[in-house]
C-alpha cells in the first residue's frame, strides 16, 4: 500500500495497445489514470473504443501492449484481475446483461457473496442497498420483469452492495426516460465514490462528474473543461449533434 | 416482457410445504420406476398414483389439463404409428397396414406412463419456483453445468425470444412476407443465424457482468433449506411407491 493519499492513483493505464482481430487498432498509446476523489467523464464518437477501454481496464479482454496498475498492483492475466475487480462496480450498458438472478435480492446479494460476506451479511447489505436507492420492497420482484429504469436502478444496486472503491458507468443513461434519469442523477450526486462515466449524455456527465476527457484517434485527449449544471459542454462540437 | 409463467409455482400444499430438495429426489425415486414400467396394470396403477398426487397438489384444474393436452397431442402421434409398425398378431387390417395387439398394447403403455409421470413431475417439481430450484439442484451435488444451463435458460429464452420477434418485426416492416422460394428460406436461415451470434455475444456480455462481480464458477445462494423429519417421511413415500409399483409390475410378469 502506497502512502500519499492526496495524490493516490487508483487507476492507472499506460500505452495501451488493441486491435480487434482482423479489425484496425482501436487504441493506440493510450494512458489514462484515475486518483482518488476524481469523478472523470468519457466522450467519444462511435466506436472509438470505449467499451473497449472498459473492458481492457476490467481485464476482460487483454491489450495487445500495455500497463494496467489498478490500486498500486501491476496485473496481466485475468486471475490477477479476480481481486481488483470486487472494489470496481462495473455498470453494463445494458441491464439485461447484469441481472440474471431469479429475483432482485439474489442479485444483488451475488456480488457480496462472491466477495466471501456470509449469507446474513450479504442479506443484510443487499437490503440496506435497495433501501439506499428508494427500492425498498423489490427484494422479491422478477428482475425481466422490470421497467428499464427499474433495472438499471438494480444494477446500480448490485454493484453498489459490494462497497466498490470504484464506479464504472457504461453509457448509464442509455434508453433511459427523463425520470429514471432524473432519479439517476439524484443518486449519482450523494455518492463519494470516485468515478468513470462513458456517456453521449453531455447534461448527465456535467451533472455527475467533475471533469470530461474525450476519447479519439485510440488515445484519451485531456479535457480542460470542468462542467457544471446548465453549461453545454461542446468537447465534441464539431459533430452534429441535438441538445434535448 | 414476456416470461415462462409458473402456474403451479405458490401454493400452500403439502408439496409446496416440503423442502424442495426432497421433492426432487422424490420426483426422481418416482418417475424413473414410472418409465421403466412394461405391463399395462402397473401403468395404469401408476397413473393412480399420478392423479392422487396432482390433486393434493390443488392447482387450477384448467392449467393442469392444458398441459396434459400438449403432452397427449405428442403420444396421439404414437397411436398412429406404433399400433401399425409392431410386430404380433394382427387384430385389424387397414389396407397393406396391420395392427397388431402388441402395437396396441405398448401405445396404451405408453399413454398411461407418460400421462402418469407428468402429473407426477407436475406435482412434485412444478411446484418448485425457480429460484429455489437452481439452488436445490446445487445442494443435491446436480453438476454444476447441468444447474448454470437449467438457469440460464429459464432466464434468456424469452430474451433471445424478443430478439427473434424484433428482427421478424423488422422483416415484415420492410415487406417480408414468407413463401416458398428460395428468398424467404435464405432470409430465415439468416434470422437463425444472427440469432445465433446475437445469444453467444449476449452469453459473453453476461459472462463478463458476471465475472466484474466476482463470479468464480459457483453461485453461492441465499436460499436456506430447512430439511425436516416430514421431508425424510416424504421421499421415504415416494421410494416405496416406486418400488412398489416395480414391483407389482415384476408380479404381472411373473418375475416374483
Amino acid at each position: 500500500m502506497s502512502t500519499g493519499m492526496a495524490d493516490k492513483k487508483l487507476i492507472e493505464l499506460t500505452n495501451i495497445h488493441y486491435a480487434y482481430p482482423e479489425g484496425d487498432p482501436v487504441l493506440r498509446g493510450l494512458d489514462f489514470s484515475l486518483h482518488a476523489g476524481d469523478k472523470l467523464g468519457i466522450m467519444g464518437p462511435n466506436g472509438a473504443g470505449k467499451t473497449t477501454f472498459l473492458h481492457i481496464l476490467m481485464g476482460l479482454i487483454k491489450p495487445d501492449k500495455g500497463t494496467i496498475r489498478l490500486f498500486g498492483d501491476t496485473l496481466s492475466d485475468s486471475k490477477d484481475f479476480m481481486a481488483a475487480r470486487l472494489k470496481i462496480g462495473f455498470l453494463f450498458q445494458h441491464s439485461d446483461d447484469q441481472l440474471f438472478c431469479p429475483t432482485v435480492l439474489d442479485d444483488v446479494a451475488f456480488g457480496p457473496l462472491n466477495q466471501g460476506l456470509s449469507r446474513e451479511e450479504a442479506k443484510q447489505i443487499s437490503l440496506e442497498t435497495l433501501d439506499r436507492l428508494g427500492l425498498a420492497g423489490f427484494e422479491s420482484r422478477v428482475p425481466y420483469r422490470l421497467s428499464g429504469g427499474e433495472k438499471k436502478l438494480v444494477a446500480l444496486a448490485t454493484i453498489l452492495a459490494m462497497t466498490p472503491k470504484v464506479l464504472i458507468l457504461d453509457e448509464p443513461t442509455t434508453g433511459l426516460s427523463p425520470e429514471a434519469r432524473h432519479r439517476l442523477v439524484h443518486i449519482l450526486d450523494h455518492l463519494e465514490i470516485p468515478r468513470i462515466v462513458v456517456s453521449h449524455d453531455t447534461d448527465f456527465l456535467a451533472h455527475t462528474t467533475d471533469s470530461i476527457l474525450a476519447l479519439r484517434d485510440g488515445r484519451i485527449k485531456e479535457g480542460t473543461l470542468k462542467p457544471h449544471t446548465h453549461m453545454h459542454v461542446h468537447i465534441e462540437g464539431d459533430i452534429p449533434h441535438d441538445h434535448n | 416482457m414476456a416470461a415462462i409463467s409458473e402456474p403451479f409455482a405458490k401454493g400452500n400444499s403439502i408439496f409446496h410445504r416440503t423442502d424442495p430438495r426432497a421433492r426432487l429426489v422424490s420426483a426422481f425415486l418416482l418417475t424413473v420406476p414410472m418409465a421403466l414400467l412394461t405391463t399395462p396394470w402397473a401403468a395404469w396403477l401408476s397413473l393412480a398414483i399420478g392423479l392422487s398426487l396432482i390433486l393434493p397438489a390443488a392447482y387450477n384444474p384448467g392449467k393442469v389439463l392444458t398441459r396434459l393436452f400438449v403432452v397427449n397431442l405428442f403420444i396421439l402421434f404414437l397411436w398412429l404409428f406404433i399400433p401399425f409398425s409392431t410386430p404380433g398378431q394382427a387384430v385389424y387390417n387397414l389396407g397393406p397396414l396391420t395392427m397388431t395387439r402388441e402395437g396396441l398394447v405398448m401405445a396404451l403403455l405408453l399413454t398411461l406412463k407418460s400421462n402418469a409421470v407428468v402429473l407426477s413431475l407436475m406435482a412434485l417439481l412444478g411446484s418448485i419456483p425457480v429460484q429455489s430450484m437452481g439452488p436445490a439442484m446445487q445442494s443435491l451435488r446436480v453438476p454444476a453445468k447441468l444447474c448454470h444451463l437449467f438457469l440460464f435458460t429459464f432466464r434468456y429464452i424469452f430474451v433471445i425470444r424478443n430478439e427473434y420477434d424484433t428482427m421478424t418485426r423488422a422483416m415484415a416492416a420492410r415487406g417480408f412476407r414468407p413463401r416458398t422460394n428460395v428468398h424467404t428460406y435464405r432470409s430465415y436461415a439468416w434470422l437463425v443465424g444472427m440469432l445465433l451470434v446475437k445469444s453467444w455475444d449476449r452469453a459473453e456480455r453476461v459472462n463478463n457482468a458476471m465475472l466484474c462481480r466476482g463470479f468464480k464458477g459457483r453461485f453461492y445462494t441465499l436460499t436456506d433449506f430447512n430439511f425436516t423429519a416430514g421431508d425424510i417421511f416424504f421421499i421415504t413415500s415416494a421410494a416405496l411407491l416406486g418400488m412398489g409399483i416395480t414391483a407389482y409390475d415384476l408380479l404381472q410378469r411373473g418375475f416374483i
